[in-house]
């Protein structure tokens, strides 16, 4: 078990840095959905199966599905790519490297002059977590449909609307289909 | 499922910071803002594997309820992250992070 | 009586409420304030006046609050009315109230309406304090007070570049005097250990303090020379012309200009305990009285003539002072306050109803179109050059010339120099009479002046004319109340036989009544001989020499003015200047290298946040 958490953490940890250095939009999502598949398995091993299969299903599943219609949606093509190429060269990369690194020692060395702690007993189960949701955790639960509600609205708002997204061209068949399907249902 | 004991608490706690410092890094790096957003997504679950390490090593739900807090966030995040995304290009006519900095000065 | 104190206090006010509220008070609003406080302080000094001479009091000294204490020095803020500062209020009061009557119509049309009366109050205000102080201090802040007006109003105009510059150079060559005078207030106070002028003054009659007298006497001259633009600190006053009008007929004709006056008057026991100083005032006197008649005479413009004018009739006092006719100074001080300012203001109706037509040669034939115009510059013109008997400056001009030759102090050459002036001044003041309003017209009357400007006029000639019976010489009654009244604070006049004074009351009658018939002969006839004479070689180096104040402009210029620029030049670069420089360099570097850090882009920010993590991190770590 814990070969295949420090594998994970592994995986999770160049795929990461893969993201960060793709030069394709798409790449990089799919490298960030490898990420968060990695992390749903470390989250397992480390007895959170309720967080993982959250992980993989909403997380991997929904919002990345999201970011994936967005990137398709916006078109960006090679030029794109080759623009980013230009952007990324290593004076770039120099500074915040460089800081992000200092920061990364100093917080090692931090953490490991802390006290060796280690993981003591086993699995939470998802009853577990569901009672303690409904029992400590009920104002966080409403707080949460708050902000989904919010962001449904935002989202709404901000979204451009119809005709300037130019989805004019295809609407007759659009609306074809539609008709389609309710008359099957 | 019974030797969860021998993995340590505070390696996994530093990889998560590692993680998080990669997503900050990318932040600062790209200008792309598909990739700013991309990059805050690896910061949030990086959050998020430093929740769970903590609630092994205790063993209590709460790391899992925070998970699924951050998660809640997150999407709204994303929703309306990537309305504004879609906002500025239509707007700019580019996704250029540096472009858009009409608060300068 | 006690409310001596509200007549400086009255401008003073009136210039502060202008001054905060001038802008949103309209124009209506500023007129009456400005005029108002200055009607009022008027009102209240003749009442004090009146009060003064009914009592039959001989000084009233009002000591208002402690103004410094500094170690030993303690110079409370005090009113000091004796008869000399009595007379000097109620001309002061008077005239300015008439003149910012005359304003009110005058400036009619300026956008800085409510400024121009708020620097005339604080005018007003300063030189108050000047005449009313109990102290050298005091003086020496009236004094400073009405300098820095004189600038701010001759600069008035100030989107014109030159006015700037004249009231520049008002204010540089001033400060000449001003730094003598300084001087001499330093050295006063060090030798007597008080500023009070009363204590002063009996200190320094002591016999032992001959020396000092002498010395103090220098400086204090040259403060006067400065301020009432004598030789040699006068060349800032034909330029000063580029002011207003009603500014030349205030500051520059009846009260700033006669500050030095009243300053020597005021100190005379300094000046009987050193008569070799005496003697050079009264030498100072005589030279700029003939001096001014003589740059006078080619003017084109009619102000530079008055200007001149008043430069040589300020000479006219001091030459007075000089030869010890204290109260004769102070007569001829009032009664040119009156008629200057006539003339002044009359010339301003004329200049402003031809559209700022200042050339004499330009303007002419006024007198039937501007009758206002016309008889009162008659008046003011007579009463300047002295014509006999019916006219004000007739019985202190002469008073004057007559101590200038026969009094104990005097000479003949002083006596002949006045003399030959007093036949130059009618000779140029009546040269501008005949080219402005006889003659042809060469302009279209563009605007006629208003009741404000004729009633201010109407009221000044009034007191040109008779002004002059209060001082009758001892031939036609010796009625003289004013005299004897000043004689009480100044002291005695250094006596003057009586011998011969109808005769020479008659020959100076006719003098002036030639200096006239000369003028109209020459300008007006225009002979054939004087038209030849002008063509000869030479006359017209004589002209443009006269025309230019005999290039004492030229000779500063020289002297002064580019050698201190040159310097000034060469100290540039220096080390005092390169340490200043650094540490605007390093300003500047800051803020370029700040602006770049707001760059408006979120990626930097986000760096800026983490070198920030880091730096607390260590900082938290170290610890």
């Amino acid at each position: 078990m814990t070969i295949i958490c420090y594998a994970g953490c592994a995986v999770a940890l160049i795929s990461a840095l893969m993201v960060i250095t793709q030069k394709n939009a798409m790449h990089a999502l799919l490298y960030l959905i490898l990420m968060l598949l990695a992390l749903g398995l470390v989250f397992f091993t480390l007895g959170a199966p309720f967080a993982a299969v959250l992980q993989v299903a909403i997380y991997a599943g929904a919002i990345m599905v999201l970011f994936v219609f967005v990137v398709m949606m916006l078109n960006l093509g090679p030029a794109t790519e080759r623009q980013e190429r230009r952007w990324l060269g290593a004076r770039i990369w120099s500074v915040p490297a460089l800081l992000t690194a200092v920061l990364l020692a100093l917080s090692i060395y931090a953490i490991t002059s802390a006290s060796e702690a280690r993981v003591t007993a086993g699995v939470v189960t998802p009853k577990e977590v569901g009672l303690s949701l409904y029992r400590e955790y009920v104002i966080a639960v409403e707080l949460a449909s708050l902000i989904l509600l919010a962001g449904l609205v935002g989202a709404f708002h901000l979204a451009p609307a119809r005709r300037e997204l130019d989805l004019s061209r295809s609407a007759p068949g659009t609306a074809s289909t539609a008709v389609e399907t309710t008359q099957g249902e | 499922m019974s030797e969860v004991s021998t993995i340590s608490t505070p390696a996994v706690i530093g990889i998560s910071l590692a993680l998080f410092l990669i997503g900050l890094l990318g932040v600062m790096v790209r200008r792309d803002l598909l990739f700013v957003l991309m990059s805050l997504e690896i910061m949030l679950n990086a959050a998020g594997l430093a929740f769970i390490a903590a609630a092994a090593k205790w063993r209590q739900p709460d790391g899992q309820v925070m998970v699924l807090l951050i998660l809640v966030a997150a999407a709204a995040e994303v929703g309306v992250g990537l309305s504004l995304v879609l906002r500025l290009y239509h707007q700019f006519d580019t996704v250029d992070g540096d472009e858009i900095s009409l608060m300068r000065g | 009586m006690q409310l001596l104190w509200l007549v400086p206090a009255l401008p003073l006010l009136g210039a502060l409420v202008l001054a905060l509220m001038g802008g949103i008070m309209g124009r209506r609003a500023g007129a009456v304030i400005g005029c108002a406080s200055v009607g009022l302080s008027c009102l209240v000094s003749v009442a004090v006046a009146g009060r003064f001479v009914t009592t039959h009091v001989s000084v009233f000294h009002q000591i208002l609050f402690p103004w410094v204490t500094v170690g030993s020095l303690q110079v409370p803020m005090g009113l000091w009315l004796d008869q000399l500062s009595l007379v000097m209020m109620v001309v002061i009061t008077l005239v300015s109230f008439l003149i910012h009557l005359y304003s009110v119509e005058f400036m009619g049309g300026e956008a800085d309406y409510s400024l121009f009366f708020c620097y005339m109050n604080l005018f007003v205000g300063s030189m108050l304090i000047l005449v009313l102080g109990d102290s050298l201090l005091s003086l020496y802040l009236g004094w400073e007070g009405v300098g820095l007006c004189s600038y701010l109003l001759i600069g008035f105009w100030h989107r014109d570049r030159n006015n700037g510059i004249a009231a520049q150079k008002a204010f540089i060559v001033t400060r000449v005097g001003d730094t003598a005078l300084a001087i001499g207030l330093f050295l006063l106070f060090w030798k007597t250990g008080t500023l009070d002028i009363r204590q002063v003054m009996q200190v320094v009659a002591a016999p032992e303090m001959r020396a000092v007298a002498f010395a103090a006497g220098l400086l204090l001259l040259g403060g006067a020379v400065g301020k009432s633009a004598q030789i040699p600190l006068h060349t800032w006053l034909p330029d000063a012309m580029a002011g207003p009008t009603p500014v030349s007929a205030l500051i520059h004709a009846a009260t700033m200009v006669t500050a030095g006056v009243y300053l020597i008057a005021r100190t005379n026991a300094v000046y009987r305990a050193a008569p070799t100083a005496m003697l050079l005032v009264a030498i100072v006197g005589a030279a700029t009285a003939l001096y001014g008649a003589l740059c006078a005479l080619p003017q084109r413009d009619i102000k530079r003539v008055l200007a001149y004018s008043t430069i040589s009739q300020v000479g006219y006092m001091v030459l007075a002072l000089g030869v010890g006719a204290w109260s004769a100074a102070i007569f001829h001080f009032v009664t040119h306050a009156f008629f200057k300012a006539l003339l002044f203001l009359s010339a301003g109706i004329a200049v402003q109803a031809l559209g700022e037509e200042r050339d004499v040669y330009r303007m002419g034939g006024l007198f039937r179109r501007l009758p206002w115009a016309g008889w009162t510059f008659l008046i003011g013109a007579a009463s300047l050059s002295a014509l006999p008997l019916v006219t004000a400056g007739f019985y202190s001009k002469d008073r004057i010339i007559w101590a200038g030759w026969f009094s104990d102090q005097g000479s003949a050459v002083f006596g002949a120099a006045a003399l030959l002036a007093s036949f130059l001044t009618a000779v140029y003041i009546f040269r501008v009479f005949f080219l402005v309003f006889l003659g042809h017209p060469h302009h279209e009357i563009e605007r006629l002046p208003g009741r404000p400007m004729k009633l201010a006029v109407a009221v000044l000639s009034f007191f040109a004319i008779t002004a002059g019976f209060v001082g009758m010489p001892q031939i036609l009654g010796g009625f003289s109340p004013l005299l004897d009244f000043l004689s009480r604070a100044v002291g005695a006049s250094t006596p003057i036989s009586s011998r011969g004074e109808a005769g020479f009351l008659v020959l100076s009658a006719i003098e002036t009544l030639t200096a006239i018939w000369f003028a109209y002969a020459l300008f007006v006839r225009v002979p054939a001989w004087v038209v030849g004479l002008a063509k000869a070689p030479g006359y017209e180096m004589v002209r443009q020499f006269a025309l230019t104040g005999m290039g004492f402009d030229s000779l500063y210029d020289r002297v002064v003015v580019r050698p201190y620029v040159a310097a000034a030049r060469l100290g540039r670069g220096d080390f005092v200047d390169v340490f200043y420089n650094i540490l605007a360099f390093f300003v500047w570097m800051s803020n370029r290298a700040l602006s770049a850090t707001e760059s408006g882009r979120v990626r930097n920010y986000a760096t800026g946040l983490l070198l920030g993590a880091v730096l607390v991190t260590v900082l938290l770590l170290l610890r």
